[in-house]
């Protein structure tokens, strides 16, 4: 366990690195993935086909492909940019199909009958989607939500392979390659730097949905 | 409309390239290599490595099979390259011919285990000498210094060594974990630096702007270059030392001794010059010397 131990600021700053991945990407795609998943109820064929296509695309496309179409696809049509975004904004869009998804999910629980009396009393579809349904779908859908972005952060370690570097894995490859140290005590800090993210973030979301649960 | 869909067109010829990894017009272009001319009248003292070999009529020599321009299996299945040759000179020494060498793949990680076990007689695979690896194996040689260099676009002045690297601000590609990726952290900042698995995705980089050099060994950028059909040149200013020796079994000095003067004499009638200009010379022209030999031990 000396590697651990003796090469601490190494795996802080890959650790430091992924949390920076996931936080961004968590971040752009609980955005994203709520106007794509207001985008399948919406009242408007068009809208409903983006999203409908756009969770079709990236659920069904394997990461690494997504990824790879960041960093080599986009450079390639003369669009070029940092491979940490490429990398980050990869992960956000793959991710924002399932964030979709388990708000859908959550738009479904919601009684109609909510709906049907915000629209009686006048309100538009955004106003009801805004006001009355999505307020109550997200509150119903942390625990699904929260499986979603710890398996992102899982994810985020494929990131590092898109030129991104420094993140957590990547301090492994480091490691075991350049400085000849030995794999599993390596691989084994590397486990321990991602469940440091994982288990607290799994704490956090079981607090908050007991906060924020709604019985019906 | 039209330039756009040619743009989607060249996306997708680049992706199907790149999922074939990259293999593509590298393996129709064979380097030749040499004919050694072999030694008739090689004599040995009995019991010595050299006498087996010779009595044998066969050689094992391991080697790279994916290393361009040093040791590279092309698709007749004789591989091609400067250290096959360096295997050549040795047989032909021994006085045998280069259709007597029975070449076995040696990649890296097996290396030693494949002359401890003495799986084969000798290794010329890139194999750079050092303590770690002497404490079970033998080395005759160098025969060749490789050192780590830079690659850049083939019109670039601007970088012309690690130095200028800071300077000018540029994007600097190299491989996870490797060592020149943790050389080269001296000379740029960490997020100058650029990271993935292989060094053909780090040349793709290199074509579309992405990166400004691609770093790694001189050997493994001149086969890049080889394969980027004029694009990337090397900036030819190694700074770091890669001495390559020829893996023997451990204590074998006879062998060695005998490796180290086919070596000098190699370069004495000019087979080493003709050597590197038939293979690794068609990338770097000028022919290096031959290395200050070790003592063998």
């Amino acid at each position: 366990m000396h590697v651990i131990t003796d090469n601490l600021p190494l795996y802080l700053s890959g650790l430091l690195r992924t949390l920076q991945i996931c936080l961004y990407a968590g971040l752009i795609a609980l955005v994203l993935g709520t106007v794509i998943a207001a985008f399948r109820v919406a009242p408007l064929p068009p809208l409903r086909a983006t999203g409908t296509s756009w969770v079709t695309v990236f659920r069904n496309c394997p990461l690494t492909v997504v990824l790879f179409f960041m960093a080599f696809g986009l450079p390639e049509l003369g669009l070029n940019g940092s491979y940490f975004w490429f990398g980050t904004i990869g992960l956000a869009l793959y991710t924002s199909a399932f964030v979709c998804e388990a708000i859908r999910s959550g738009i479904n629980a919601v009684p109609p009958g909510q709906a049907e009396a915000a629209r009686a009393i006048g309100l538009g579809f955004g106003q009801v989607l805004s006001l009355v349904v999505l307020p109550q779908a997200i509150r119903t859908v942390v625990p699904p939500l929260g499986n979603v972005f710890i398996a992102m952060i899982k994810n985020s370690a494929i990131v590092g392979a898109f030129g991104v570097g420094g993140d957590l894995f990547a301090v492994g490859d480091t490691l075991t390659s350049a400085r000849g140290e030995a794999v599993l005590p390596v691989l084994i800090g590397v486990v321990l730097g991602y469940l440091v993210i994982t288990i607290p973030a799994g704490l956090l979301l079981g607090a908050l949905e007991r906060k924020v649960a709604i019985a019906r | 409309m039209k330039a756009r869909s040619v743009r989607w067109g060249v996306l997708a010829a680049s992706m199907a390239l790149a999922l074939t990894a990259c293999g593509g017009n590298s393996e129709n272009r064979l380097e030749t290599g040499t004919d050694v001319p072999v030694d008739p009248n090689a004599q040995f003292e009995p019991g010595t490595t050299m006498a087996k070999l010779k009595q044998s009529g066969t050689i094992r020599i391991g080697t790279k099979f994916d290393q361009p321009l040093f040791g590279l299996k092309g698709l007749d299945g004789n591989p091609q390259g400067f250290d096959v040759e360096i295997g050549k000179i040795v047989a032909a020494g021994l006085g045998l011919p280069a259709d007597r060498i029975e070449w076995v793949e040696a990649p890296s990680k097996t290396r030693e285990e494949l002359i401890e076990q003495g799986r084969v007689d000798m290794v010329v695979a890139t194999y750079t000498i050092n303590d770690k690896r002497k404490q079970r194996i033998s080395f005759a040689g160098p025969y060749y210094e490789a050192g780590q260099d830079l690659m850049v676009s083939a019109d670039d002045d601007t970088i012309t060594g690690p130095e200028s690297l800071r300077p000018t601000g540029a994007k600097v590609c190299s491989v996870t974990g490797s060592t020149p990726a943790e050389q080269i952290k001296q000379y740029v900042d960490p997020e100058n630096l650029t990271l993935f698995d292989v060094y053909s995705k780090c040349a793709d980089a290199l074509r579309t702007g992405q990166v400004q050099a691609v770093t790694t060994d001189n050997v493994i950028l001149m086969g890049l270059v080889q394969k980027g059909n004029g694009r990337f040149k090397l900036v030819d200013r190694q700074f770091t030392k890669e001495p390559y020796g020829v893996g023997v079994k451990k204590g074998d000095t006879a062998f060695c001794r005998f490796i180290d003067d086919t070596l000098t004499r190699a370069e004495a009638d000019g087979q080493y010059a003709k050597s590197w200009g038939a293979t690794a010379g068609k990338v770097s022209p000028e022919t290096p010397p031959l290395p200050q030999l070790d003592p063998c031990s």
